[in-house]
């Protein structure tokens, strides 16, 4: 096969690489082909027929995202005759849409709305038939509105191929066709890890998060309590791109001050729990390489990781971490330590938390965090919904004067910060753990090993002549493949990382919708914002956790030590094994290969 | 157990065992869910969750084949399936007036199975009974040259049938 072929396109002739389909060369091109069901990270499904275009010879047009291109084909994209049929099609999709855009979550930032506009539609022929469903809001975290769906089917590919749960399909056929969950149960019950990646792959708002922005701002009324917030490492390095901002821009000072203007009392660092969870979590990985616990150890902290293994991996759950995640760590610590420290009736206190996720509406939930009765995260938004939030209170986030996280939970190192990148939990439990077990300062703390967007990484490292062999994956359908490899080889690896999202928590479900030249996944964008984490950690002059002055004096002063009574009571949790209805023990066959 | 009959699990898991060594078993899921419907009349929610492992294949999945094709039934039928015959004759004759009728009293709609779960209906296509068109049938037996009022009388002997059981 010849690796360059001759292609015409709209008339002139390019040279390109073979075994592309259409779109693909085109957009190599830099011609771009509208389109909606397509997404280069997922299969190709060619169900919306938005991506036509001409190929000389061919009676019919063809989806540009399914044909592939051979040496002299011709091809238009943009005749007056194709440019009508495609705004038919997009027409017809919106007929059956509930075009009420004005009330819309997704409005001003929908892919359907987008391309109606570049269509150029402006006028309605057809009433055409609505759909009318209940909304599924059985799930803590994600709300399912069939009525906005399109058919698409990104979310079920991406559930299926990157994530591997196939919590949702396409059930009935025709005009009644829904995507739902098995049996149409309820999400809340189904095999659903609550990763919130149904969201951000969707076009429209068929799957939004479950917003909790209005009870916040009235709970931002109520003078009678203490409102404390928690802003995640992720956060920063995303909600920049929501006000229009570069991707990649740091906007940590930035969000402590425009949390402080919505009013609230106290604003604290995820991070700072983020140095405590990896004290607890690499001094329980040197018991258990003690022989006290089983190895490996996998990590704890991401909540839809720990959705997915109480539901596929209860065989597996003595293996993670019993240490809280930072979110959950924080929360307690701020009804118990901050409360008795400043004098505060801990019922008196709000705990509110910004994540990049919206597994953690689910986590915040969870019974078993609760602290002296009380329930430890009362409340978690996203960075989507900080964000609105922002502008909805006319706050100018884009030239806000940057301020200081408060005491005595606002302080962090540079490896807290880098919990917001696959890798980077793991990377921070190193750089304290070899600390913590030989007593010397570790030198090379820039592991680039497990750093970058590869599914897996591997790593080694010698504890006292000791080999620990170490592995990350990002993605639950690499979790998949990760934990496939345990099973067969269970002493292969030592410590794993697993997040439930592409990229760690920067690609969370509660991060921002692209802007309009991105898409979802999009490996530059998710790289620029670990590049924003990375350089922030570099920055610092603390990089070891065990180095963080706030976490050694919270030690000294409440805790006492690592895995002490008081860190088992209020940072350790456990796991319970969960079996909804159509779990299947690995998927494996539904995930594409190196991808 | 599985479901409130597991009779037929072994032979279900036999018969996908069968298909598994197949190139492309998942291909075969059609053939399985023919299978359970053959046994069960239906598709049991359960027995779904069995194939989804035994097949490896996600229950999400097979609920959407499962949904789009008619033939599978996704609810348990009647004790007493009520087929009443649609074809040419028999609709002709009024078998329409009667199927309207047998739905107005048990209060269910075609394809629906009655509170109690003893009746179902299901339409039918010719029986081979023209000649005593309007028919039906319940439980392999014809009923024909029927009224509104035979056809109801008829359920109701079906009932009380069931109720002495």
């Amino acid at each position: 096969m010849q690796d360059t072929i001759t292609i015409t396109i709209n008339g002139k002739e390019y040279k390109v690489k073979a075994g592309q389909t259409i779109m693909q060369a085109a957009d190599s091109l830099g011609f771009h082909i509208p389109r909606l069901c397509y997404h280069p990270k997922l299969s190709i499904e060619g169900a919306c027929r938005v991506c036509i275009v001409e190929v000389e010879g061919m009676k019919n047009f063809v989806a540009s995202c399914a044909f592939p291109i051979n040496n002299g084909i011709k091809i238009k994209t943009n005749t007056a005759q194709l440019r009508r049929a495609r705004r038919d099609i997009v027409e017809l999709i919106l007929d059956n849409h509930p075009q009420d855009c004005h009330i819309c979550e997704r409005d001003g930032n929908c892919e359907l709305q987008h391309l109606a506009y570049t269509m150029g539609i402006r006028k309605k022929h057809f009433e055409g038939q609505k759909k009318n469903y209940d909304l599924d809001l059985s799930s803590a975290s994600v709300i399912r509105d069939p009525n906005k769906c399109i058919l698409c089917g990104r979310c079920v590919r991406m559930c299926t191929e990157i994530q591997g749960v196939s919590a949702i399909d396409y059930a009935n056929r025709g005009f009644d066709t829904v995507v739902m969950p098995a049996y149409n149960q309820p999400l809340g019950e189904s095999v659903c890890s609550h990763c919130g990646q149904c969201i951000n792959i969707c076009p429209t708002a068929a799957f939004v998060e479950k917003n909790y922005t209005q009870e916040l701002f009235e709970k931002l009324d109520d003078e009678s309590i203490i409102k404390v917030v928690q802003v995640a490492p992720a956060v920063r390095a995303a909600i920049g791109e929501a006000f229009g901002l570069e991707p990649g821009r740091n906007m940590e000072h930035e969000t402590a001050a425009a949390l402080r203007k919505l009013g609230f009392n106290y604003v604290f660092d995820t991070q700072f729990s983020a140095d405590l969870t990896i004290m607890e979590e690499a001094s329980e990985f040197l018991e258990r390489v003690q022989g006290k616990g089983k190895l490996p150890l996998i990590t704890s902290c991401c909540p839809g990781w720990i959705n997915c293994a109480e539901k596929f991996y209860p065989e597996m759950l003595e293996n993670i971490s019993t240490s809280k995640s930072p979110m959950s760590m924080m929360s307690p610590l701020l009804k118990t330590y901050f409360a008795q420290k400043q004098k505060i009736d801990p019922e008196k206190i709000f705990c509110v938390a910004v994540m990049p996720c919206t597994a953690k509406k689910c986590e915040s939930e969870r019974p078993e965090h609760t602290v002296n009765d009380m329930r430890a995260t009362d409340l978690v938004i996203t960075t989507r919904e900080l964000a609105w939030m922002i502008k909805s209170a006319g706050i100018d986030f884009v030239n806000i004067a940057g301020e200081a996280y408060d005491k005595p939970c606002g302080m962090s190192s540079g490896a807290a910060t880098i919990f917001g990148v696959t890798g980077g939990v793991m990377e921070a439990a190193v750089r304290t753990a070899y600390e913590l077990y030989t007593g010397e300062t570790m030198t090379e703390i820039e592991l680039e090993d497990i750093r970058g967007l590869q599914g897996i990484k591997e790593g080694q490292l010698t504890l006292e002549g000791q080999e620990i062999r170490i592995a990350v994956a990002h993605g639950l359908g690499n979790a998949h493949k990760l934990l496939k490899i345990v099973k067969q080889e269970p002493d292969k690896y030592h410590f794993i990382e697993i997040m439930a999202c592409p990229g760690g928590c920067i690609g969370g479900g509660g991060q921002p919708y692209p802007s309009e030249n991105l898409i979802p996944l999009d490996q530059n964008l998710l790289n620029t914002r670990a590049k924003a984490l990375y350089e922030s950690d570099r920055k610092n002059t603390i990089r070891r956790s065990h180095e963080n002055p706030e976490v050694q004096r919270l030690y000294r002063e409440f805790l006492k030590r690592p895995l002490s009574d008081k860190s088992h009571e209020l940072l350790h949790t456990h796991y319970k094994a969960k079996q909804p209805q159509g779990i299947v023990s690995h998927m494996l066959n539904n995930l594409q290969n190196g991808k | 157990m599985i479901t409130e009959d597991n009779t037929f699990i072994d032979e279900i898991k036999n018969f996908i065992a069968t298909k598994m060594t197949l190139p492309n078993p998942e291909s075969n899921l059609i053939a399985v869910l023919h299978k359970v419907q053959q046994l069960y009349c239906y598709l049991p929610k359960d027995v779904i969750d069995m194939i989804a492992i035994e097949m490896n294949i996600p229950a999400a999945h097979i609920w959407g084949v499962a949904t789009f094709y008619h033939y599978f039934n996704l609810k348990k039928p009647g004790k007493y399936i009520i087929a009443i015959c649609l074809g040419t004759a028999c609709y002709v004759k009024g078998s329409n007036k009667i199927l309207e009728a047998i739905k107005e009293h048990l209060k269910i709609d075609v394809g629906q199975v009655t509170e109690d779960g003893i009746f179902s209906i299901q339409p039918a296509r010719c029986v081979g009974a023209c000649g005593q068109a309007p028919v039906l049938m319940i439980d392999e037996k014809i009923y024909g040259e029927l009224t509104p009022d035979k056809a109801i009388e008829i359920i109701e002997k079906y009932r009380n049938k069931n109720n002495n059981d």
